[in-house]
């Protein structure tokens, strides 16, 4: 599904090398996670993969299903089946959040040649799926994000996952700031969609939400590269010992 | 104080090239009154504090600039789906063929020229009465030049609820058309009427609507100036607001190489509420692109509420002025004023210069003012366009939020659909 090779990126202005060599493949069907130190480039591999401005990859590649996407522009990325779930989601003022997953869901048609989905399915469908995340009719209304809660703006984008169905999803710490239920919510979310087409990386630094959805792939990333790939068993033992065991062993 | 002789020969030589149009005695006598306010003035020129980021020349000089014609082709144009009385001026000229009975429930309309040869009409308390108050403390003499040479116009009064609109089109067919348009709208107590107005109407266009609210009476003026690029533009807008009375404006904006929109409202009642909009766009790819927005409002009455709301997306090299002013006079006690204008500058070589005033002799008022000017937000753009969205199509998307304050200031639904569908498509068609 998703394969990553030897991926360097650096920041584009201070020229300072974050990732260092990434190496990781998901296969379809499967859900990995990725733990990791602060600042060990998680957020950073999010963000190179799905094409924001102020990365340039120095080195590597990365493709979804055989395609090479460093080369395609954000949009193309999505209408290929990469979804990021941010790990803060974006305020938007002004644009409506049904507006706005409508935009999102046709656009994305459109750039697959395929039809847009009329007004009345597309309500259809968002009402049946934000019902299940117990997001309700005022908030759909709602600017994207504006004023919502921190758990809000995380069930949102796992709304807006449900709704564009992409092959490929990376949730960005979509755990932190999301109470026990919402906990409950949006793993019943995520595991919802699992399927034997769809491939996970979850970035998380906690057990707690692997507990929900089972991992079946754990690495752990440190400075820039992945130091160590295992089973569900990596991610208690980062639970319980910290990283300094791990970084130790491949010093 | 004597006027510099290049200003006396600018504005000389532009009344040389004028005709008075002759009347009824008092017809005669506000015009004739206004050519003396006007001589006392002079035309503004590119040294007044007034004019300071906008050049009138194009405005003053006697032959109106040549305007290239522009062909909306089978575009849609705004309003077309409005049940609402037409009234047609083409190149500034009454077009009676094209326009409907000048009759609707509710409503007095009439054509100026016509109003100026009676004798006796309700109409010689207001032709130039709210434009000569408007002079102070600002001079605005392309008005008084209105008041003394228009040669037609709309006269409307209305004493009812009126069931549609009525609506002003401006078709624009000479290269050459330099057009004087003066409108008068008294609405009565208790009275409610909208009033639209579209398109360029001239290569060149002097318009002056003075509109007189009774008690309670309510009014709504949306006006949406045009496609064409070439054409220039001087718009005056004089509101006397009484008690109760309510007026809301909305301008729309999209193209045009000079606009300058004049709003002096005043509110001499109590409990009234006056609220000017405006959204321009400018793209100055395929011509250029400069709009003002210069607003004077004076409380006077206890307990108002004014506000202004201008936004103004501008690219290639696009400008945008806002000159606004809230005046709170002494006995306008509890004011509550507001004025936000905000520019989306979509590239660097585009420019926004605002003048935000604030002058206050009450004590117990609440104004507020702010004034911004800042580029899309990168972030927002990213998170549409990971999302699938299309830069372009993403970028429309902000444009639209950003313009949203100013066009919710429409408070029909369905003339408020009407223009930001109108504005979808303006975006649409520069889209990549
Ligand atoms: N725009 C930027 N300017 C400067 N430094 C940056 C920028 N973006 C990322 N970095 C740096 O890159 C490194 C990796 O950051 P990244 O956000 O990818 O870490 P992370 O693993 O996601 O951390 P966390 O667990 O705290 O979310 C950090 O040292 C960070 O300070
Ligand atoms: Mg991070």
């Amino acid at each position: 599904m998703l394969t990553i090779k030897n991926l360097h990126a650096e920041l584009e202005e201070e020229g300072k090398q974050i990732l260092k060599g990434v190496d990781l493949s998901v296969e379809a069907g499967k859900v990995h996670a990725i733990m990791g130190p602060n600042g060990s480039g998680k957020s950073t591999l999010s963000y190179v993969l799905s094409g924001r401005d102020g990365y340039s990859v120095t080195d590597g590649s990365a493709t979804l299903l055989g395609a090479d996407i460093l080369h395609m522009e954000p949009q193309e990325r999505a209408a290929a089946g990469l979804f990021l779930a941010f790990q803060y989601p974006v305020e938007i003022p002004g644009v409506g959040n049904m507006t706005f997953l409508r935009t999102a869901l046709n656009s994305q048609r459109k750039l697959r040649g395929e039809d847009e989905v009329s007004a009345a399915e597309f309500l259809k469908l968002v009402r049946e799926k934000a019902k299940t995340l117990k997001i309700d009719a005022e908030m759909l209304k709602r600017p994207v994000n504006v004023g919502f809660s921190g758990g809000e703006k995380k069930r949102n984008e796992i709304l807006q996952m449900a709704m564009l169905e992409p092959k490929m999803c990376i949730l960005d710490e979509t755990d932190s700031g999301l109470d026990v239920d919402a906990m409950k919510l949006v793993s019943d979310g995520v595991n919802a969609l699992r399927d034997a087409g769809r491939g996970f990386l979850l970035i998380t630094h906690y057990q707690r939400l692997l507990d929900h959805i089972k991992p079946d792939v754990v690495h752990i990333m440190s400075d820039g590269r992945i130091i160590k790939t295992g089973g569900p068993e990596l991610a208690l033992e980062v639970e319980k010992n910290g990283y300094a065991d791990l970084l130790a062993e491949v010093a | 104080m004597a006027l510099a002789q290049a200003r006396i020969d600018l504005t000389e030589a532009r009344i040389a090239a004028l005709e008075l149009p002759h009347g009824a005695n008092w017809a005669n006598e506000a015009r004739h009154t206004a050519l003396t306010r006007l001589r006392a003035m002079g035309l503004p020129t590119a040294r007044d504090e007034y004019w300071k980021y906008t050049k009138p020349a194009e405005l003053t000089v006697v032959d109106a600039p040549k305007a290239a014609l522009f062909d909306p082709g089978a575009d849609r144009r705004v309003f077309e789906d409005i049940d609402r009385l037409k009234i047609v001026f083409l190149d500034g000229v009454f077009d009676a063929a094209q326009s409907d009975d000048l009759s609707l429930e509710g409503l007095e309309i009439s054509r100026l020229s016509d109003v100026l040869k009676t004798d006796i009409h309700w109409a010689m308390d207001l032709y130039g009465h709210l434009e000569t108050h408007g002079q102070d403390p600002v001079a605005r003499p392309l008005a008084a030049l209105n008041t003394a040479f228009a040669t037609d116009g709309i006269v409307i009064r209305a004493t009812g609820r009126v069931s549609k609109p009525v609506s002003l089109i401006y078709l624009h067919q000479s290269e050459t058309s330099d057009a004087v348009l003066h409108h008068l709208i008294r609405v009565e107590e208790g009275a409610e009427m909208t009033l639209l107005e579209q398109g360029p109407a001239a290569a060149r266009f002097n318009k002056c609507i003075e509109v007189d609210l009774a008690l309670t009476a309510r009014f709504h003026h949306i006006c949406a100036q045009g496609r064409d690029h070439a054409r220039r533009a001087v718009t005056h807008s004089f509101v006397r607001v009484a008690e109760a009375a309510q007026y809301k404006s909305f301008t729309l904006t999209c193209n045009g190489v000079l606009t300058r929109n004049e709003h002096v409202i005043d509110i001499v009642g109590d409990n009234a509420v006056a609220h000017v909009a405006g959204a321009a766009l400018g793209d100055g790819k395929r011509a250029e692109f400069h709009h003002d927005d210069t607003v004077f409002v004076t409380h006077r009455g206890e307990d108002c509420e004014s506000r202004q709301v201008f936004k103004k997306v501008l690219r290639n090299g696009a400008s945008g002025v806002f000159q606004g002013k809230i005046l709170v006079t002494p006995s306008a006690q509890k004011t509550d004023g507001y004025q936000i204008s905000q520019a989306l500058l979509l590239d660097d070589d585009s420019t926004f210069l605002a003048k935000p005033e604030l002058e206050i002799y009450a004590d117990d008022v609440k104004c507020s003012h702010g004034s911004t000017t800042g580029a899309i937000d990168e972030e927002a753009l990213f998170y549409l366009r990971s999302r699938g969205v299309d830069h372009s199509s993403a970028t429309d998307l902000l444009v639209l939020a950003f313009l949203a304050e100013a066009i919710d200031e429409i408070e029909d639904d369905t003339l408020r659909a009407d223009i930001l569908l109108q504005l979808e498509l303006w975006l649409a068609r520069r889209r990549g």
